[in-house]
């Protein structure tokens, strides 16, 4: 029964919530413009904590510390747009991976006393926690974790609902239009260098969001939550679901997120409760491993084989891979 | 809009006493053969044009003007520099040195799309349609100055509806025009070779250019539609606007062009007016250089059909 | 046929690469943990500020890499010994607890509570100062020379990893963001072979080329050759590489664990001052020689080899190549395998600094990027030329900035190149739109 109750429940926790997010700033990027972002925790990481930091260390109130976390998410979307989204695809897709894992270990090992290090930063959820409504829990979520998912979720359908609205406007004509040949649209005089650093914005900004909902489901941030699993789980999630698709990140991320956690489930019963896999070959430790090998191997074939994803149609494919 | 409002504030200043300038085709007659030649009312006007690719030379163009409201083609043999220098002109490439101007504005620094929205839009060697947009929307995407273009304004489509519908309006005019007012619904990628050089020639209207420069508008496309291409590239002229074009089909350079400007390796060797050009000795020259004991007119023929040998190729791999 | 073969090829790899880290690498590295050994820390401190007069009473702990914490109190001579067990060749971390420092002594500014020691010896001994600095001072000025030779060092070596990741990109247009994973793999491998199966270092590294090699066209042959021929578009197969990269590292990790591990040789060879400028050991002038020898071979064998004249040829023009008889998929064939075993021999000797982790890849791939960009993105003699300028630069910011954060400085020269000079150092303008 915990096989299936388990991964349920994990689909649409925070953390879920959280990927959702994540994945629609990829697909504002990846599945409309074209932008390969490889480092979308990094987008994450400076929201959550811009947030964090900014009520824990300087006691700013709840809504201005989103703000600041969503002017971060800008600011680093600029610096890392400005010098790439003139050049080849894989320039920016260098910087992100690239910037993303500087960022890390410039949360990991300055400023301690804002960032503190690996524990990372919590006491920043009293704020958000008061304006709880529900009294209790239900149906296995905390009464908090009700809170972030109701908070969460409707962040999801915020989100969804511009992102509907903007690719069916000429401003989503242009990016879709950019994700096929750049210089069509250069040669008919649109900016294609502004649209993509507004594209690439947005996506940081919903990817940040995302980063807030995790910070709040954890009430904490910690480096090691934004590192390239992250961004790679959650292109995963993307390509799973089928870019360029209003709703396919949200489907992609719940149906994902509840198969990772079926495998730890799976995984987890088979070596020690049914004892079926001996220790010397897998390990509670390793389950994770394991768990992300099967996150790689599924982005491979995914993109081998459906690139357009599980609903997609390969004949109205709406990326083209090349 | 903003091409329209250059031009007016562009033409008084150029021609304070412009009852006495001869314009458009009136402006060719008498002009030397000579490379370089002073028009009387060019439009673009490049100089010291020069870009290296590696240590070869692809194009160092001295001086090169093109008159207002004609039909300019720009031939030469294989390699010769004429997409490159057209590339150059768009600011899809930017020269290593020298510089060009635009109804005297200079267009050094000047980005691709800006020099599009000055009114100088181009088209592709290899049609460059969006296949996953409908016909329609290709067209659409063409409009220039769209509110809903604007990210904030793009949330809000009752700010953009009406100049949508009015773009709309325009494109399937032009549709109309260009006979693929049938297939408005269907996805570009779904057209023939030919009826994509159309649409990408009736998008760049959209954008109401002054001036329109087409890459080989003849390449690839099926002897059927020729004619009809023709027709309307000379309409674009007798609406008032420039058109530059490269090609390698001589028939359609003599059929069309009022006058005609020759690259070789990378240089203007000779202009003149279509007639008295081919008899050229330089242009000749030229041509045989390039290929040894072959008439002009074959050996366009033959270039024509490596370049639509190489399209269909290129086609299937897509 | 064609759809079915890259799922069988990866299939295949996948089993290749399980069954190498399985019999190999599972086990015995398990088996470590109850191979612990009994071993001493020492420590002796004085207070310089009184002329050098033991320090009583400051606590020191010895952290193992399982999380084992032995701790121990200064006697009055300022000593203090620490009988431990740990895993054989793991690291361990000792730290001082600063706030049991009597009043007035204080630890000299820039050093550290908490010292990471990967000797191997039964016998630790280590050294916090307090005080202020009366010695002969080392200045910046001072490191510089050593920064610069622990920099050309690593430089040479990771221009290996780079020249493949170039040249890779040159022939196919790829960016391979696995390539760090091959990097690592050589690291593992070559431990493997080492530790596990006890074979010596100076055998284990060819063993670890051959199978690089074979790993290279594996993976050429299942995996990048039949994407090739299907026509899948370029940012595709690059999204392909980041799925390979994480499923890779993800398997180094699930053989590793997230313990850093040693070789059994060359681990702590003797230092040798030279003039004055810096420390250098024997096993680093060999790891040089080797990594010069292997460069100066494919450098020329591209300049003057019919193959290496193909490949260039390839990476200028591919149609016009195979239109003048190349056999492109066999050049790119050969630059896979070529590549493969370049950064594999990489990663065998950087694992000397950077110890055995399934972290190498990662890191290293930040490097790669940064190094082939500033050189320029297919150019081989950019890839060595960046490789050395990141090398050196990294190794001298960590006179300014803090070394955890070294890895920024090349970041930061990264997104500075592609603001001033995208096309990089050598790289062609044509390149980069």
């Amino acid at each position: 029964m915990d096989l299936l109750t388990i991964p349920l429940h994990d689909a649409f926790a925070p953390l879920a919530v959280s990927f959702v997010l994540a994945a629609m700033g990829l697909n504002i990027h990846y599945g409309y413009t074209g932008l390969l972002n490889f480092g979308q925790a990094a987008f994450a990481a400076v929201g959550a904590y811009a947030m964090g930091v900014a009520i824990a260390s300087f006691d700013v109130p709840f809504i201005p510390a989103v703000i600041l976390g969503v002017l971060f998410s800008v600011l680093l979307a600029l610096l890392m747009g400005i010098p790439t989204l003139r050049l080849r695809a894989d320039y920016l897709a260098i910087v992100t991976i690239a910037v993303a894992e500087v960022l890390r270990l410039f949360f990991t090992t300055t400023n301690k006393d804002y960032f503190h290090a690996r524990d990372g930063v919590s006491g920043f959820t009293s704020g958000f926690r008061n304006a709880n409504p529900y009294s209790e829990g239900m149906l296995g979520f905390s009464r908090n974790d009700l809170w972030v998912m109701t908070v969460g979720w409707l962040l999801v359908a915020f989100f969804c609902l511009l992102t509907w609205l903007l690719v069916r406007s000429p401003w989503g004509r242009v990016l879709k239009s950019i994700r096929e040949d750049e210089d069509a649209v250069r040669s008919l005089g649109k900016n294609v260098y502004y649209y993509k650093l507004q594209a690439l914005i947005l996506g940081g900004v919903i990817g940040a969001f995302g980063g807030f909902v995790g910070a709040l489901g954890l009430a904490s941030v910690q480096p090691d939550s934004y590192n390239l699993d992250f961004t790679f789980i959650a292109f995963t999630m993307l390509i799973l679901g089928g870019a360029a698709r209003v709703l396919s990140p949200v489907v992609g991320a719940v149906l994902f997120w509840g198969l990772l956690s079926f495998l730890q489930t799976l995984l987890s019963k088979l070596i020690g409760e049914w004892g079926v896999i001996p220790d010397s070959i897998l390990n509670s430790e390793q389950i994770g491993n394991v768990r992300f090998m099967v996150v790689g191997l599924s982005l491979m074939l995914l993109m081998i084989y459906r690139p357009q994803g599980i609903f997609g149609d390969k004949k109205e494919l709406a990326i083209d891979g090349r | 809009m903003a091409a329209e409002t250059t031009q007016d504030q562009t033409n008084p200043t150029d021609a304070p006493d412009a009852g006495q300038v001869r314009t458009g085709r009136e402006g060719l007659v008498g002009l030397e053969n000579e490379p370089g030649v002073a028009k009387p009312d060019p439009i673009v006007v490049a100089t010291g044009i020069m870009r290296q690719f590696g240590g070869l030379k692809a194009v160092d163009v001295d001086h090169l003007e093109i008159q207002r409201g004609v039909i300019t083609a720009l031939i030469g043999p294989n390699g010769a520099g004429k997409t490159t220098f057209f590339n150059l002109l768009t600011g899809f490439d930017t020269p290593d040195s020298g510089d060009r101007t635009f109804n005297g504005r200079s267009l050094k620094r000047m980005s691709a799309s800006r020099i599009a929205r000055m009114g100088m839009v181009r088209t592709f060697q290899l049609t460059k349609v969006l296949s996953k947009l409908t016909v329609l929307e290709n067209m659409r995407l063409g409009a220039t100055g769209q509110i809903g273009e604007r990210f904030w304004a793009g949330v809000l489509p009752f700010l953009w509806r009406g100049q949508e519908a009015a773009n709309t309006e325009r494109a399937r005019d032009l549709l109309a025009r260009f006979k693929l007012d049938a297939k408005e619904g269907d996805f570009a990628g779904s057209l023939s070779g030919g009826q994509r050089k159309l649409l990408e020639m009736a998008r760049a209207l959209m954008v109401e250019p002054e001036l329109v420069m087409l890459d080989e508008p003849m390449a690839g496309v099926n002897p059927a539609l020729k004619q009809s291409l023709l027709g309307h590239v000379k309409s674009l002229r007798e609406d008032g606007m420039t058109v530059l074009f490269v090609e390698h089909d001589m028939d359609m350079v003599r059929d069309i062009s009022d006058w005609v400007v020759v690259m070789a390796a990378g240089r203007v060797i000779a202009e003149g007016p279509p007639d008295s050009i081919m008899s050229d000795q330089r242009v000749i020259d030229a041509y045989l250089g390039a290929h040894h004991d072959t008439d002009i007119t074959q050996l366009d023929a033959e270039a024509v059909m490596a370049e639509a040998e190489a399209e269909l190729r290129e086609e299937e791999q897509s | 046929m064609v759809k079915s073969r890259p799922l069988a090829v990866l299939a295949a790899l996948l089993v290749a690469v399980l069954t190498l880290g399985i019999a190999v690498g599972a086990s015995p590295a398990r088996a470590d943990d109850e191979d612990e050994s009994e071993r001493t820390l020492t420590a002796q401190l004085e207070d310089s500020a009184s002329g050098n007069t033991p320090v009583e009473g400051v606590e020191i702990t010895v952290t193992t890499s399982d999380g084992d914490e032995f701790t121990g109190t200064t006697d009055a001579d300022g000593l203090v010994e620490i009988v431990f067990t740990s895993p054989a060749g793991t690291p361990v971390t000792v730290s001082l607890d600063e706030d049991t420092l009597p009043e007035g002594a204080q630890l000299r500014p820039g050093t550290k509570t908490e010292l990471t020691v990967s000797s191997t010896l039964s016998t630790i001994s280590v050294d916090f100062a307090i005080g202020p600095d009366n010695r002969d001072v080392e200045t910046k000025l001072d490191r510089i020379p050593g920064a610069i030779y622990n920099g050309l060092l690593f430089g040479l070596v990771m221009a290996m990893a780079a020249l493949g990741l170039s040249m890779i990109f040159g022939t196919t247009g790829l960016t391979n963001f696995a390539h760090g994973e091959l990097v690592t793999l050589g690291a593992v491998c070559t431990y493997l072979l080492n530790v596990a199966a006890g074979i010596p270092f100076l055998l284990a590294v060819p063993m670890t080329v051959v199978v690089a090699l074979g790993f290279g066209w594996l993976q050429n042959r299942i995996l990048w050759a039949p994407l090739r021929h299907r026509g899948t578009g370029l940012i595709a197969m690059m999204i392909v590489t980041i799925g390979l990269q994480f499923l890779m590292r993800n398997f180094f990790a699930y053989i590793t664990g997230s313990r850093t591990e040693l070789y059994d040789d060359f681990t702590s060879p003797t230092g040798k001052d030279f003039a004055g400028l810096f420390t250098y050991t024997g096993r680093d002038l060999a790891v040089a020689a080797v990594s010069i020898a292997v460069l100066t071979v494919v450098l020329l064998a591209l300049s003057y080899t019919r193959l290496g004249r193909a490949t260039r040829a390839v990476a200028d023009n591919p149609a016009l190549a195979a239109s003048s008889g190349i056999n492109v998929d066999r050049v790119i064939s050969i630059v896979w395998v070529v590549g493969t075993a370049l950064a594999a021999l990489a990663g065998a000797f950087l694992a000397f600094q950077l110890g055995i982790t399934y972290q190498i890849g990662q890191l290293v791939l930040l490097l790669l990027f940064a190094a082939v960009t500033v050189g320029g993105l297919g150019s081989v003699w950019g890839a060595l030329i960046g490789s050395l300028i990141i090398g050196v630069l990294i190794e001298l910011s960590t006179l300014v900035i803090p070394t955890d954060l070294k890895n920024a400085g090349a970041l930061a020269l990264l997104i500075v190149i592609l603001l001033v000079r995208p096309q990089g150092i050598l790289g062609r303008r044509e390149r980069i739109g």
